[in-house]
């Protein structure tokens, strides 16, 4: 290893930081700017792995349980999550359509894959797994396009505007994808980008 | 953490010490790499991402936000009668409703903040050559606020989505989605790409400077 593994630039303002080791649960910030440079959780790749599975599988139940159920006029409609990315299916706004998949379960679902992918080998303290490298780029890539939060406030908008018109209720896929966007949150604080990508590199080396 | 400049009161960049920063994993790689030879992301040729996709996203996402408030957002039938309604229209429905905090959430976040940020990204683009009211550090904060911000304008879409999906009730009451729906959308993505496509470490290089690495080994 060459002298420049022990320098680390701030990826905002680009100061230049010897890499120095930082005590558990604390952060390093950069000296001009602020930005976090590092972070150390105990744990943090067992961690981020149970919670990244946990959330694939409310995510599940976030795509196949009624979201809402409408009643209006004597007559009944329960709408999953699965329904509203079909709703522009018909006529030429399926563009919107797809769109509206991938941002709120395609990429949210690949990027738990991946996050998977990348640290179920580490926290069992393996080498970590071929093309983890570019499984980790993609999460961190897909990371502001994965919209679930910003879905749950757009139920709670469609409630109100609804509820002029028709009675709603609230089904078991609200529950499970409001518990889902917690667990990522979650999972995100724990995460430091930096000391993952030196974990990994370090790993690889095998020293 | 500790600046590797010997001096307390000058911080040494990594640009002036002969390196290029990678933006994904703080690697500190040597000047004409091309690909970071720790996480394996590219790096721009001079070590700085420049404006021109900046620019082209912005006026992309500007361009695509006009028809998204001149055409309907929402179509809903109620037993055959169609009304339709922008997005404008739709803030002022729910005023009527008395709805007045999620009229503000909806206004915020298809109106104000698109339009913020069409403004914010260009101001950021175009101080970078000359003075500025703003400080380094001012600046710096509204990036970092734009980047944040930006993908909450889609709130808008997904109730669209999700009213067109639940409010399906036969004769009696329809929504369907607008052409507004589709171009709104657009105009949401094309200015994240413009908030993601700007470096912000253009705003810490300063105006002389830009693109060049003319001074790498000269300070300490
Ligand atoms: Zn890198």
């Amino acid at each position: 290893m060459d002298s420049s593994s022990s320098l680390i630039v701030c990826p905002e303002c680009d100061a230049l930081h010897y890499d120095q080791d930082i005590p558990a649960d604390s952060i390093g910030r950069c000296m001009r700017c602020g930005t976090v440079l590092a972070a150390q959780h105990a744990g943090a790749m067992t961690r981020i792995t149970m919670l990244a599975l946990a959330a694939l599988v409310l995510m599940v139940a976030a795509i196949f349980f009624p979201f809402l159920d409408l009643r209006s006029h004597g007559l009944e409609h329960r709408a999953s999550i699965l329904d509203a990315i079909l709703a522009f299916s018909r006529g030429p706004m399926i563009m919107l359509s797809i769109a509206v998949a991938v941002l709120i379960v395609a990429l949210p679902v690949l990027r738990l894959l991946a996050l998977v992918y990348v640290f179920a080998p580490m926290a069992l303290g393996w080498h970590p797994a071929r093309h983890a490298k570019a499984a980790f780029r993609f999460a961190e890539q897909v990371k502001p396009w994965s919209m679930a939060e910003i879905f749950i406030i757009g139920v709670a908008v469609a409630l109100v505007k609804v509820a002029g018109i028709a009675k709603v209720e609230i089904g078991p896929a609200f529950w499970a994808l409001a518990a889902l966007v917690l667990i990522t949150v979650l999972k995100d604080t724990f995460m430091c980008r930096f000391t993952v990508w030196k974990t990994l590199a370090r790993r690889n080396t095998g020293s | 953490m500790e600046n590797s400049g010997a001096s307390q009161h000058r911080i040494l960049t990594a640009r002036e010490a002969g390196y290029v920063g990678c933006r994904m994993c703080g690697r500190a790689n040597p000047v004409g790499a091309h690909v970071c030879t720790r996480c394996g992301s590219k790096l721009p040729t001079n070590g700085r991402a420049g404006l021109q996709p900046v620019w082209a996203w912005l006026i992309a996402g500007l361009i695509a936000y006009i028809p998204a408030n001149l055409w309907p957002m929402l179509r809903t039938s109620v037993f055959g009668r169609t009304q339709e309604s922008t997005i404008i229209g739709g803030v002022v429905e729910l005023v009527e409703y008395g709805s007045y905090g999620v009229a503000f959430i909806v206004f915020l976040a298809s109106v104000m903040i698109p339009i913020a940020k069409f403004i914010a990204i260009a101001y950021l683009a175009i101080t970078l050559e000359g003075r500025t009211r703003l400080s380094t550090h001012d600046r710096m904060k509204l990036y970092e606020v734009v980047e944040f911000i930006g993908r909450w304008s889609m709130i808008d879409v997904f109730v669209v989505a999700i009213l067109t999906a639940l409010v399906q009730l036969d004769f009696a009451v329809a929504i369907n989605p607008g052409i507004a729906a589709a171009s709104f959308a657009l105009s949401v993505a094309f200015t994240m790409l413009a908030a993601q496509s700007f470096d912000p470490r253009l705003i810490w290089d300063g105006p002389q400077k830009a693109g060049h690495y003319g001074k790498s080994g000269t300070k300490s």
